[in-house]
């Protein structure tokens, strides 16, 4: 044993270099592995930085014209060189609040039958179709949202909907089938299989136990269910936020069924515009500097609403998660 | 775990690595090889893009030794581009304004390639005769002044139609483009009342409305709301069988819009055309002119710094404004009146590459 020198003795894999700081196993692979992993989430954080500094450099122009006056302002006039962000912002949030108002409670129904109700040979092939509405590309829903939904709304959903409502203001002014109601419920379509996807993975991950113990209390099914969706009620918000996220950033489906009118109606027949839309159609013929910073600025405010969006709802969900401590995360 | 397995997993990181540094590398290498084709690119306005791009393959198919790469990026671009010198020639619908010259880092020509025309389409299921319109009804449409089809300013116009009593539903272009930059010219010219309260421009805040994308989103939504009217540039009406409206001209006779009507307005206005070809060209005199027309522009520097590649942009333009005209009519664009034409031709002679010519 003392013939040993304690400097011979060798441990697998003690290196004292670069590979012992990078793994604590010493493994060349892993310490490789892990750097490489490091480079390319720095390279994703480095994106993001560089993008809003790019989009805050770009808007520079306009920021120092126009100032906060810019968020208030409902003028939109290239040729006065007058720029507003609100019609925008109210739009894009509008929008996107119509899509949520429809599109959740039919992503849980889709999910919640998918999970506890179908047949496993009904669940995979509806499953399935319903994945497939999220590979369409954007400007077939657009394409289709003007020749088949808008004229489908303007004959059959609206007219009897402003015979009933027609006292509210959401629902007065012309019939077009074009507007902000088309432009939401474009939206709904869209983001219901990202939603109903995430859900259904979510409910699926709640325990069976946990349906079983409710079954044995003597719970109806109804009951059982409810059980599981409280259950899954962290992964269920991120879901929501998943879709929300979609919503606010789409831009050719909603450009071609909104109207594209900068201005803040009560009325949800009449037309609007969101912030992507207003980027997407503007941008090419952007000819003075000016008017190309103040679009590059809407492009920063949109990326702040994502932003803020985002963060109130991830507060949201931590609190659920802490007084449920459900199973599912945030996405 | 095996020394195989180890080195294989090695293997698959070090491959991973590699190619995301040839991700990396791999970015757009810089153009203007002086061996090889000589490679030239443009890019601009949308309007003109079909046939630029007949044009780029049908000049190829004669000089294969130049490959000429045009993106539509609409006209904004095309000036923002050969302002900042990144493109080798830009494209623009309306002519550039005075101040965006200025501020150019040398002196730019104005080449007109082709005319376009803007035309007035609607939809009402009960008319059955062609649509006729005094400028005025056009301007009051969309100021929203008019807001009924049977308003009698309308019916003044169109004896014997049979005009609905709704509600007229406008639509406008929702992005920015050289159609609607024509069409607010014109209202400018004709409504002293547009002219101060909207203005001309590409993208202008309209009074009334809603904004379609694109040609294709006015028609979708003009075709599909009834009671609408729109507007669409001449070629995309005819080969979409839109119903068009006749437009009364400066000198009183409805003029419907063809190829013809078009380059009459050119040929008609040809005598007040200034020095640089920047022109408007609305709302211009004759009897048998469509009035809401307009040219299109390729932008080129005067100096040009490379004699080679110069040099074939020049012959390319002459080219494309003598044997190029051929493939005009047939993507229904007007072609240019043979006096433009002859000053196109000394706009291109004067244009040199270190003090000598090109041309």
């Amino acid at each position: 044993m003392s013939a040993t020198s304690p400097d011979k003795i060798v441990i697998p894999g003690k290196h004292s270099d670069w590979r012992r700081v990078l793994s604590p196993t010493g493994n060349t692979g892993d310490a490789i592995f892990r750097g490489l992993m490091f480079l390319v989430g720095l390279l994703m954080v480095s994106v993001v930085i560089a993008m809003v500094i790019a989009l805050a450099s770009d808007s520079m122009m306009s920021i120092r014209q126009f100032g906060f006056g810019f968020l208030k302002s409902r003028h939109w006039n290239p040729i006065k060189g007058e720029f507003g962000a609100l019609p925008f912002i109210y739009g894009t949030i509008v929008s996107s609040l119509i899509a949520l108002l429809i599109s959740v409670p039919f992503s849980l129904g889709i999910a919640v039958f998918l999970v506890e109700q179908a047949p496993h040979y009904v669940a995979r092939p509806i499953g399935f179709l319903v994945e497939l509405l999220a590979a369409i590309p954007s400007v077939v829903y657009g394409v289709w949202g003007i020749f088949v939904l808008a004229p489908f709304l303007r004959v059959y959903i609206e007219p009897p909907i402003a015979t009933v409502l027609g006292w509210l203001p959401l629902f007065q002014g012309t019939i077009t089938g074009i507007g902000l109601l088309t432009g939401g419920i474009i939206l709904a379509i869209m983001i219901t299989p990202i939603i109903s996807a995430v859900v259904r993975d979510v409910l699926a991950a709640v325990p069976g136990s946990q349906r079983e113990a409710a079954l044995a209390l003597g719970a109806t099914k109804w009951e059982m269910i409810r059980v599981v969706l409280v259950n899954g009620a962290p992964g269920i918000a991120g879901a929501v936020i998943l879709g929300l996220g979609r919503a606010l950033g789409e831009t050719m489906a909603v450009t071609m069924v909104i109207g594209n009118r900068p201005e803040i109606s009560l009325s949800l027949f009449a037309p609007s515009y969101t912030i992507a839309s207003a980027i997407a159609n503007e941008f090419t013929e952007a000819t003075t500097d000016l008017y190309l910073s103040a679009l590059v600025e809407l492009g920063l405010i949109l990326f702040l609403v994502t932003f803020v969006v985002n963060g109130i709802a991830r507060v949201l969900v931590w609190n659920v998660t802490r007084k449920t401590g459900g199973v599912g995360r945030a996405a | 775990m095996s020394v195989w397995n180890r080195s294989l997993r090695i293997v698959t990181s070090l491959a991973v690595f590699v190619a995301l540094l040839l991700s990396v590398a791999c970015s757009p290498k810089g153009s203007g090889t002086n061996s090889g084709p000589i490679q030239l690119s443009g890019t601009g306005a949308t309007f003109p893009n079909p046939l630029y791009q007949k044009w780029v393959s049908e000049y190829g198919k004669l000089h294969s030794n130049i490959k000429i790469d045009y993106q539509s990026q609409g006209s904004g671009a095309g000036i923002k581009q050969i302002k900042e010198q990144t493109v080798d020639f830009g494209a623009s619908d309306a002519p550039m304004k005075d101040e965006d010259l200025k501020s150019a880092p040398g002196e730019l020509l104005h080449i007109p390639t082709v005319l376009g025309a803007v035309v007035i389409t609607y939809n009402l299921a009960a008319v059955t005769q062609q649509l006729q319109f005094s400028p005025e009804v056009i301007a009051d449409i969309y100021l929203g002044k008019i807001k009924k089809w049977n308003d009698p300013k309308i019916a003044a116009d169109n004896s014997g139609a049979k005009l609905p009593a709704s509600d007229i539903t406008v639509v406008h272009r929702s992005e920015g483009s050289g159609t609607s930059a024509v069409f607010t010219d014109y209202l400018s010219k004709i409504s002293p009342e547009w002219k101060e309260k909207v203005g001309a421009g590409p993208s202008p805040s309209w009074p009334v409305g809603i904004g379609g994308k694109g040609n294709e989103g006015v028609t979708g939504q003009v075709k599909n709301t009834p009671n609408t009217i729109g507007y669409v540039e001449l070629a995309y009406a005819v080969q979409n069988k839109l119903p068009v409206a006749l437009v009364k001209n400066s000198s009183g006779s409805f003029v419907e819009p063809s190829i013809d009507s078009v380059t009459a307005a050119a040929a008609a206005d040809a005598g007040n055309t200034p020095d640089d070809l920047r022109v408007s060209i609305t709302n211009a005199p004759g009897a048998n002119v469509y009035p809401i027309s307009s040219y299109t522009y390729i932008l080129i520097y005067k100096n040009q710094k490379d004699a080679t590649k110069g040099k074939a942009l020049v012959d390319f333009l002459w080219w494309g404004i003598h044997d190029g005209q051929s493939f005009a009519k047939p993507l229904l664009y007007a072609t240019l009146p043979a006096d433009i034409v002859k000053r196109a031709e000394a706009k291109l002679d004067s244009i040199t590459a270190a003090g000598v010519k090109l041309h």
